[in-house]
């Protein structure tokens, strides 16, 4: 049951990075691609949770909190270059 | 007992998939960046919650304790999501300027996104503080 559902959870979810992918070619404003990339983001936070429970293991969830603080790091980054041209005034 | 636990955790890994799913899609699909930001910042953000409360059920099930990282991921996750989709909207503002034009005029008089000084901010005061 759980491997099923671990493995429908990984089809949606390759395909949402595939969409997020998408959005980051065509993005039309360089804001639309920071919204990619931190979707992108949080999408692989899911698979690496969903690897932890496919491996049952609980180390995946360091990686997955990683993910996390860099993602929101960096969103928070580029945003500020765009708004100030400048990241650390 | 083990079987409902296994039940549970399978169907909030469904449910997750899903609504991750449907965040990008939304952000696929949508027409424009305002419209676009609704997608990641509600759709997935629920999906990556009940992708963790999933992994917090079947660990339990597994090792009798449930663990503190998935709370910990959960509740740094729904703090910097609209952190994060305010940054990018106020970038969407600042660098587009028919967003500006068209937006309801805000309280203070100096835009949404503005590179100057807030109207009533105080100087900063040298030798005092820190």
């Amino acid at each position: 049951m759980i491997a099923a559902a671990c493995a429908f959870a990984m089809i949606t979810i390759s395909i949402s990075i595939m969409l997020n992918i998408y959005r980051l070619i065509i993005g039309p404003a360089v804001t639309d691609r920071i919204l990619a990339l931190d979707t992108m983001v949080i999408n692989a936070i899911g698979l690496v949770v969903l690897i932890g429970i496919v491996f049952g293991s609980a180390i995946y969830f360091e990686a997955a909190l990683l993910f996390a603080m860099v993602g929101f790091v960096s969103t928070v980054a580029f945003c500020k270059f765009l708004l100030r041209g400048n990241v650390i005034e | 007992m083990a079987a409902i636990v296994e039940w549970a955790s399978a169907a909030f890994i469904v449910i997750g998939g899903i609504f991750l799913f449907v965040g990008s899609f939304g952000l696929a699909k949508l027409p424009d960046t305002m419209r676009r930001l609704h997608g990641p910042t509600k759709a997935t953000t629920l999906g990556i919650g009940s992708l963790l409360i999933a992994s917090m059920i079947y660990f339990v099930l597994l090792h009798q304790a449930a663990g503190i990282h998935e709370i910990l991921i959960t509740l740094f996750l729904f703090l910097t999501a609209p952190v994060s989709a305010n940054m990018i909207a106020k970038a969407h503002i600042f660098r587009n300027e028919e967003a500006r034009r068209t937006l309801p005029q805000d309280a203070g008089g100096s835009g949404w996104a503005t590179l100057a000084a807030a109207p009533n901010a105080q100087e900063p005061s040298h030798g005092r503080g820190l």
